[in-house]
């Protein structure tokens, strides 16, 4: 698998979904192109899918919310008779590298989080329309979703298999929600996740795996009603006109990737990849109408569709690159100004999308599987909803006092109100709150920095870098650390910084990316399910996975 | 009085390393210079301070002519930082980087354990200074005063060498560090030096000779192995300490040896043939052989625990970094990776001291001793031939590696100084015919009186058989400041 994965895409290219508007119910099918898989080697059958087909399926949650805020309830449903979706195509994971299993995964469970929480972030509402089969990753889909419906035809049914058909976990969610946001008993939830064929009909609903049952002969009009209900209930303002998400500027090379407002260069020798961020360049928007005016060209929106398209990238194709670096050069004010406007206009449709994005773009950073580190040089403009990042990576390194031949603004932190609740993590605390978890109080004497120009003597007196260097010290120290982090295993550091990132309560969704996907990626290297025996190899074959009975 | 705030660098600190123009370490040197005059203006006593002392002094790494002698005030002395030429297409010498160029810059990777054998080094320079603070007060000679003056400030100045290194390639971590190497100090409760041997006391003379022939020695084979490293710097800086070095173990074998010429001449002279007729003996006002015997199983014994476990991963970490080699590794005919060698060391099994073969990399700490105690047998041989020559039937010896030892397998067992493996108790009832014992230590110390005329010596060491750069028997090799 060395094809370089595209993240971008748009409705004229999808192969495997399509999208039927209808006011403010949208109508998702899932209608997967068995051939239209992203690698050779397996054919999609049954509305399995695999990172192309989620890849679409992101887009279309993203588009939904930027270009169609009209909508306020999305049916997601199947395009093929007798099966919903039979969840990750099993050939592709038995072909896949064990990093590409995990980014898969990683990637998959963030687009099912996404739509899991667009109705508490922008009130739409996904409904899953549950008709035919619907096991593994098919139910996780429709466990993100905020209500399920299944079909009572006495054969359509809801189903964890992976246990005992392929002896790996129901690992986008699937265990996790069962328990968490089902809430189903935990004795229960054993019996339906050690079972191959799943729980059909009334009793799938007493055990809390649907929302509803419902009459064959009564489903689709109840799913309709039930959607039209749901958006006459909806308390999201109505909005007649969304905006187009366009094509991002991007051009990639060996060594670079660059966009309108993100470069990365790439250092394959020394394993790392630098992030630089660019400030705006241009005015804040004075009104909301001047938001929506700019559309997807304007600074907040453009960075976060750049950045994440970044993050992506470098994950998927890019593994080897085990230190991302970020820095930033640009006015701080101008950025204070951009994310003030989106603050201060939360009510309004857009900026609220801007502002979630911009908490699911760093979320994604808070969850990626690399060494982290950012460095707030002079010039730089980690100001706002960007000096998360400070707080998001493994450390941080900011310059201190004037550098020797450089003319650029002293090195700077500002703080605004964003870094105090607009983009929580998936702990449900802010990066300072988790920072800061053993010495709360320093969370309040950082807000009473807000406004100040926070350079590098008291933004460590404040806690919120690692550690300054002057010019003298700096090269030498940022360079020694780089190889040091560079030198160490991998997985040690993966295990280590995953750890340590996210101190605190555990919530649905901490569990799911800790939890949930560390036991699923162990046993991803288990010759139990990898093997030549084992059975991800010997799915399909007729015979069952050959077990070393040994319980570790 | 050296000005403290205009230091001239260039002047002040003879250095091959481009001091003037390195505004990174002359910034870290500004800070920690005040702090290093401070430390030894404690140090040592203030009439020394004021006297002229005949040094030499490094003043370039030209082997011809590296030093100079002159007169000089010791807190004036020009403390340098030297390192020896760099070889050209030089390359790690060991390890698994084996062939590959030699760093100039610390690799990342293994900074941290750079780091720490920097400072271990660096922590024993200048705690044998401390140890040494009070020997001045009863030098048995002039001659003996400027040698200790030699061994401190060159101390010192292998401190600034380990210092230097800090401050170039350790950055923060590298400032707090040598910092602490001043913050330490030798018996301090507080903050003691790092290893056993620097906490001692050398209460005497012959102590203090002692511990420059064993202890400096274990110093050498320390620089000896450090000189191999892949890391540039420090292998050309301890290049350059190793030519100071020498002369350290000079004043120490001299030093016994000149002590034991005494005792014998003094026996011959009395008619005394009998080496353990120690009362008659001690009266000539010489220190008897059974007693400076007694001093070198000490001293050894401290010696050899410098060299920590005999298996050791750290030591193996640190070989196959290629940050730290063996003696003379080049010399050495095999792979230099040793991943699939092995080595004889000894140990202790239910009670007797057996040989094994263990992974060869692991036991760098034990090949590192074992060349030690062939190195260190040299001089002991000469005494030996020096008493066999005045007729005394007497031999000293180096104790088994297992006598007196508190690290390593052997600081689990009491072994004699044949070798033999005792119980505790039969051990410590025989120890005070092996260790010294307070009465030996009050012998010792009765005879230590200064002696500051030139030309003249204490009753109990012999003069040396040529002066310090050539200079005549009656030369004032110090001109003592008299308050
Ligand atoms: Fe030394
Ligand atoms: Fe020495």
């Amino acid at each position: 698998m060395t094809k370089a994965i595209d993240f971008q895409t748009d409705p004229s290219k999808y192969r495997h979904w399509r999208v039927e508007y209808d006011g403010p119910v949208a109508n998702l099918f899932m209608d997967v192109d068995e051939d239209g898989g992203l690698f050779d080697g397996y054919q999609l059958k049954l509305n399995s899918y695999d990172l192309g087909v989620d890849i679409e399926l992101s887009d279309i949650v993203q588009r939904m919310r930027f270009e169609h805020p009209e909508v306020k309830v999305v049916v997601m449903q199947s395009g093929k008779d007798r099966v919903f979706c039979a969840g990750a195509n099993i050939r592709m994971l038995g072909g896949a590298a064990h990093s590409h299993k995990v980014n898969f995964c990683k990637f998959t469970n963030e687009t099912r989080n996404t739509f899991e929480a667009a109705e508490a972030d922008s009130g739409q509402k996904y409904i899953a329309a549950v008709k035919g089969a619907c096991a593994g990753g098919g139910y996780e889909l429709a466990l993100a979703c905020n209500h399920i419906m299944l079909t009572d035809d006495s054969s359509s049914s809801v189903a964890l298999p992976e246990v005992p058909l392929l002896a790996v976990l129901p690992g986008t969610g699937g265990l996790t929600r069962v328990t968490d946001k089902r809430r189903v008993r935990r004795d229960l939830a054993d019996v339906f996740c050690s079972m191959e064929e799943g729980v059909r009909g009334k009793r799938a609903q007493d055990w809390r795996l649907v929302d509803e049952v419902i009459p064959n002969s009564k489903f689709d009009e109840t799913v309709a009603r039930r959607a039209r209900e749901f958006a006459a209930q909806s308390p999201k303002a109505d909005v007649t006109q969304g905006i187009t998400l366009g094509p991002i500027s991007r051009t990639i090379t060996d060594d670079a990737i660059t966009y309108s407002l993100v470069e990365v260069a790439l250092d394959r020798a020394g394993r790392k990849a630098t992030i630089t961020i660019h400030g705006p360049d241009e005015p804040a928007p004075e009104s909301a109408d001047a938001l929506v005016a700019q559309g997807d060209q304007g600074y907040m929106l453009r960075l976060a569709r750049e950045l994440d398209d970044a993050i992506l990238h470098l994950r998927l194709n890019e593994m080897t690159l085990g230190n991302w670096v970020f820095r930033s050069q640009g006015d701080p004010e101008a950025v204070l100004e951009h994310e003030a406007l989106i603050l201060d206009h939360r009510d309004h449709w857009l900026a609220n999308e801007i502002a979630q994005y911009w908490k699911r773009v760093l979320k994604r950073i808070d969850v990626t599987s690399r060494s982290l580190v950012a460095l707030v040089e002079h010039g730089s403009c980690f100001a706002g909803m960007l000096a998360e990042i400070l707080w998001a990576v493994d450390r941080s390194y900011m310059m201190e006092d004037e550098f020797e031949g450089d003319n650029r603004a002293l090195a700077a932190i500002h703080l605004s109100d964003g870094n105090f609740g607009a983009y929580p993590m998936g702990n449900d605390l802010t990066r300072l709150q988790t920072r800061f978890y053993g010495t709360p109080e320093a969370v309040g004497t950082a807000k009473e920095a807000i406004g100040e120009a926070i350079e590098a003597e008291r933004a460590e007196e404040l806690g919120l870098v690692t550690y300054i260097y002057d010019d003298i010290d700096w090269e030498d120290e940022i360079r020694i650390f780089l190889e040091e982090r560079a030198s160490f295993s991998p997985d040690a550091m993966t295990g280590m910084e995953a750890n340590l990132r996210f101190a605190g309560p555990e919530t649905m969704e901490t569990r799911i990316f800790g939890r949930l996907t560390a036991w699923q990626n162990w046993i991803f290297n288990r010759p139990n399910a990898v093997g030549p025996n084992g059975a991800l190899q010997r799915y399909g074959t007729g015979q069952r996975g050959d077990y070393d009975m040994e319980r570790v | 009085m050296l000005d403290l705030i205009n230091v001239s660098y260039d002047t002040q600190i003879p250095n091959n390393v481009g001091l003037s123009s390195d505004r990174k370490v002359l910034k870290a040197l500004e800070r920690w210079h005040p702090g290093y005059i401070n430390w030894w203006n404690d140090l040592i006593p203030e009439n020394f301070q004021k006297s002229d002392v005949y040094l030499r002094t490094a003043v370039s790494v030209d082997p011809k002519g590296w030093a100079k002698f002159d007169y000089v005030k010791m807190p004036e002395y020009r403390w340098g930082v030297l390192l020896a030429p760099q070889v050209e297409d030089r390359t790690v010498p060991c390890g698994e980087h084996y062939g590959q160029p030699a760093w100039q810059e610390v690799p990342g990777e293994y900074r941290n354990m750079l780091k720490r054998l920097i400072v271990i080094q660096g922590d024993t320079e200048p705690g044998s200074v401390e140890q040494q603070r009070f020997l001045g007060k009863t030098a048995p000679s002039l001659y003996d005063l400027r040698n200790l003056f030699q061994v401190n400030v060159e101390e010192g100045r292998h401190l600034w060498a380990m210092v230097y290194l800090l401050f170039k390639y350790f950055g923060r971590d590298g400032r707090e560090e040598a910092d602490d190497l001043l913050r330490r100090s030798s018996g301090s409760e507080e903050a003691p030096r790092m290893l056993g041997a620097f906490n001692e006391e050398t209460p005497d003379w012959l102590s203090f000779f002692m511990f420059t022939y064993f202890t400096d020695r274990d110093g050498k084979m320390q620089l000896e192995s450090l000189a191999q490293s892949g890391f540039d710097p420090l292998s050309r800086t301890c290049r350059f300490m190793l030519t100071e070095e020498a002369h350290h173990m000079f004043v120490g074998e001299t030093g016994v040896g000149r002590i034991v010429e005494r005792t014998c001449q003094a026996m011959k002279e009395a008619g005394i043939s009998d080496p353990y007729d120690i009362d008659k003996i001690r009266d000539l006002g010489v220190i008897d052989l059974p007693t400076i015997q007694k001093k070198l199983n000490l001293h050894y014994s401290l010696s050899l625990d410098l060299f920590g476990q005999e298996v050791s991963t750290n030591a193996a970490n640190a070989f196959n970094a290629g940050i730290k080699g063996r003696y003379m590794e080049q010399r050495i005919d095999d792979d230099h990776r040793l991943t699939g060698d092995t080595y004889v060391v000894r140990s202790v099994r239910d009670g007797t001291i057996v040989t094994e073969d263990v992974p060869a990399l692991t036991a760098i700490n034990m090949r590192l001793r074992d060349d030690y105690v062939r190195d260190a047998s040299g001089g002991v041989g000469r005494w030996n031939k020096a008493i066999a020559k005045a007729g005394v039937d007497f031999e000293l010896k180096l104790p088994h590696e297992g006598f007196h030892r508190q690290i390593g397998v052997f600081s689990s067992v009491n072994v004699d100084p044949e070798g033999k493996i005792l119980s505790r108790e039969e051990w410590e009832a025989k120890s005070k015919d092996w260790l010294p014992t307070k009465a030996d230590g009050d012998f010792i110390q009765s005879l230590m009186v200064p002696c500051y005329e030139p030309g003249q010596f204490a009753s109990w060491i012999a003069p040396p058989k040529v002066g310090i750069d050539n200079k005549p028997g009656d030369f004032e090799y110090v001109k003592l400041h008299m308050a």
